[in-house]
């Protein structure tokens, strides 16, 4: 996948001229927090159970060596092949590799961003492979050729009508007409049930890693899932190092935490183990299974300040809370990721360098720390990536330089006080009476949007307060 | 206890910072205002600028710590003070950041929760009785100090005013300080859905507790051509009859007392 981070506020421009997905993301922008808010309230004390589920993933991830062992022995004891990559290239290679070594054809795959971050798809579509998305939304997606907007709901940004001129475009349809959604969910599940029986390779992504039995866990709501993962004869399972908890029970709370966050749903349709390949006797299942562990700098990433990262669930909730995100939409982050989450990890498994306005998309409003079922500091992150880009100077020189001076003129408070006096005064006199100005020379950020109101008074408070004092005195 | 005036109010809305006077006094306190005070170093910081933002915290430190209490018209500076210079500072000043965050208040939480004001010493003002005035939470007094009540607690007793709440009041309104500048496009939309959301209450005066948002805001209705009046909360618990409102016009005679 080609990113665009470096290009964010042309991407949001761009998606804020559209008037009719402009809406869509508001109504959903106030959606999704309703239904994440009745799903956390029926829960009882969430916030328990939240600080909960986080000790255990920093006790995992501060022994992560011990249940990597302890995951790998149980996996290989099952049955399945484990397999590490390093980077993006690496899995996909491996991806490659085993479908060639059982002369697949046709793949196909439930909804996995880890995939989207690889790029898996171009690279198994370039080797030949026919590659079929079997999540509605990732379908939809790649047949209309575009990327997820939203790491739950991916295709979140399509309106009905757009999905349905795609399939009247894209599918042998007959007589048929798709006159509501259940009609082109029908549509879609008609031509994807073939496509499961077709497949020679299955490959998902996983929410949960268990250390003491080898099982990976999966949660869909469409059950495209399990039918990727049972019906050809070779599934793998493509994830990261960081899913990995100790034992069941913490997978779930994890998926308590999830199934809320990301929809308000007490727990998502299908919740799925998977132990390994069919066993002697077993009628159904996949004949071979394979365990990719994608690291991609995430190792990195438990080696640095921002750790807390690898703690992120993927439920979403941030973005749907984010004000920003619903603003500018998923597409204008440029990259797998959107949202808050997406604007720590952009920087941190790509470049800093290519996305360095992904931080500044934030207003610290706190929000999605507030409802972040990881208790991510996400605000202090992004404010901490922002520190490393002054350090490495990626922000413009005029910002930096402007920051230097303002700081020092706030610790000399006698120059302040005449710099403040001189621009209350030219303020009032460039205002000439009106409430607001349309137009400042040294702030074109400001005035492109807003006009600036005019201070109420040419004196300040200070310099006002000042000489009431001194007149008192004078008395 | 030491007002922390702002650099908002002292240079747009001296005001409020006369307003926040009068309220504490008429709490009971006996007000300082340290002279050499500048701002609370906020910009800086959230633009990752800590080397700057830690001297200013210093120095704020160093100039307000002998006071009992410093309470501060805005959620924003209060929470800087609160939450983010004990973050920000290391060792002995860590220390001494964590003292003065735990004597350090915004207004309408200081005025209810530490320092209540005396009851029946101020009539409602019947220029507000006709009024429909909505109540806009920022986002560092709610999440940051947990201010949601105060304000229109303060409101109902002090002003008669029952403030009308907006749908999506949890919210933000596209200020983020230096944000807005950054971004200015985004900025706009999240302010224009914050005014949107305004009328559609009913209100025709959007009050709450921080400049930020209001001075981005009166900016964003200007420019679209609405016609709502912003003020201060400190404005209506005080005085409402101080002059126009942010962004209407100059003051008559704004704030003296």
């Amino acid at each position: 996948m080609k990113q665009t981070s470096a290009t964010f506020l042309q991407n949001a421009h761009d998606a804020m001229l559209q008037p009719e997905r402009s809406m869509n993301r508001q109504r959903l922008g106030t959606l999704m927090p309703q239904l994440r808010d009745s799903g956390v309230a029926s829960f009882g004390d969430f916030d328990a159970l939240r600080a909960h589920v986080s000790e255990v993933r920093t006790h995992t991830l501060d022994h992560l060596d011990h249940y990597l062992d302890s995951y790998v022995k149980q996996a290989t004891q099952n049955g399945n092949e484990v397999h590490f990559a390093r980077d993006g290239d690496e899995l996909n290679r491996l991806v490659s590799d085993i479908c060639q070594r059982h002369e697949a054809r046709q793949v196909v795959k439930g909804k996995s961003m880890v995939t989207e971050e690889t790029a898996l798809n171009d690279h198994l579509i370039a080797e030949g492979y026919q590659v079929t998305e079997t999540d509605l939304g990732e379908y939809i997606l790649q047949e209309a050729g575009e990327t997820p907007s939203h790491i739950v709901g991916p295709a979140l940004h399509k309106p009905e009508a757009e999905i349905r001129e795609l399939f009247l475009d894209r599918h042998d349809l007959g007589d048929r007409e798709l006159g509501d959604a259940a009609a082109l969910v029908a549509e879609a599940r008609g031509l994807l049930r073939q496509r499961f029986l077709d497949a020679d390779v299955g490959i998902i992504g996983a929410n949960a890693l268990i250390a003491d039995s080898g099982y990976s866990v999966l949660v869909t709501n469409e059950g495209n899932g399990d039918l990727c993962a049972n019906l050809p004869p070779v599934l793998i399972v493509c994830t990261t190092l960081e899913r990995l908890l100790p034992r069941f029970a913490d997978a779930t709370d994890l998926l308590r935490l999830l199934a809320r966050s990301a929809t308000g749903q007490p727990i998502s349709c299908y919740s799925t183990l998977y132990s390994g390949p069919r066993r002697d006797g077993e009628e159904d299942g996949p004949l071979e299974t394979h365990i990719i562990l994608l690291d991609n700098r995430r190792t990195d990433i438990l080696a640095s300040d921002y750790r807390d990262m690898l703690h992120c669930v993927r439920c979403g909730a941030c973005l749907n809370h984010c004000p920003v995100y619903v603003a500018a939409g998923g597409h204008a982050y440029g990259w797998v990721y959107p949202g808050p989450m997406g604007s720590i990890l952009t920087p941190l498994l790509t470049s800093l360098d290519e996305s360095h306005d992904l931080p500044n998309a934030c207003t610290a409003c706190g929000r999605c720390e507030e409802v972040c079922p990881a208790n991510i500091a996400l605000p202090d992150l992004l404010r901490d990536l922002r520190h490393e880009e002054l350090l490495a100077q990626l922000s413009p020189r005029r910002w930096r330089m402007g920051m230097r001076a303002h700081a020092w003129l706030l610790t000399t408070p006698g120059l302040y006080r005449r710099l403040t006096a001189l621009a209350v005064r030219s303020l009032t006199w460039l205002a000439r009476g009106r409430g607001s100005l349309a137009r400042l020379p040294f702030a074109k950020g400001w005035s492109a949007a807003r006009d600036f109101p005019a201070p109420e008074s040419a004196n300040t408070f200070m310099h006002q307060y000042n000489s009431l004092r001194k007149s008192r005195h004078g008395r | 206890m030491a007002l922390f005036v702002t650099c908002l109010a002292d240079v747009f809305r001296p005001s409020v910072a006369f307003a926040s006077l009068a309220l504490l006094k008429a709490a009971g306190c006996r007000v300082s205002v340290p002279r050499a005070q500048t701002c609370c170093g906020q910009p800086g910081y959230n633009s990752g600028d800590y080397r700057g933002a830690g001297d200013v915290a210093r120095r704020v430190i160093a100039m307000f710590e002998s006071a009992d209490y410093v309470v501060a018209p805005s959620g924003s500076c209060a929470g800087m003070i609160v939450k983010h210079y004990p973050r920000l500072l290391e060792g002995e000043w860590k220390e001494r950041a964590q003292a003065l965050a735990s004597r350090t208040f915004e207004i309408t939480a200081f005025l209810t929760d530490v320092m209540p004001l005396p009851a029946g010493d101020r009539t409602p003002d019947t220029a507000l009785t006709n009024r429909k005035v909505a109540y806009h939470d920022s986002c560092a007094g709610l999440r940051e100090l947990n201010i949601r009540e105060q304000p229109r607690a303060l409101l109902r007793e002090r002003a008669g005013v029952q403030a009308l709440e907006l749908e999506k009041r949890d919210v933000c309104c596209g200020f983020g300080g230096t944000f807005c500048a950054k971004m200015p496009e985004i900025s706009a939309t999240m302010a224009s859905e914050k005014l949107r959301d305004t009328i559609d209450s009913g209100a025709d005066m959007l009050v709450g507790g921080d400049l930020g948002c209001l001075l981005s805001l009166a900016g964003r209705a200007s420019r679209e051509g609405i016609d709502l009046e912003f003020r201060h909360v400190v404005e209506l618990i005080h005085d409402h009859r101080s002059g126009q409102g942010i962004g209407a016009g100059p003051a008559n005679g704004a704030g003296r007392q």
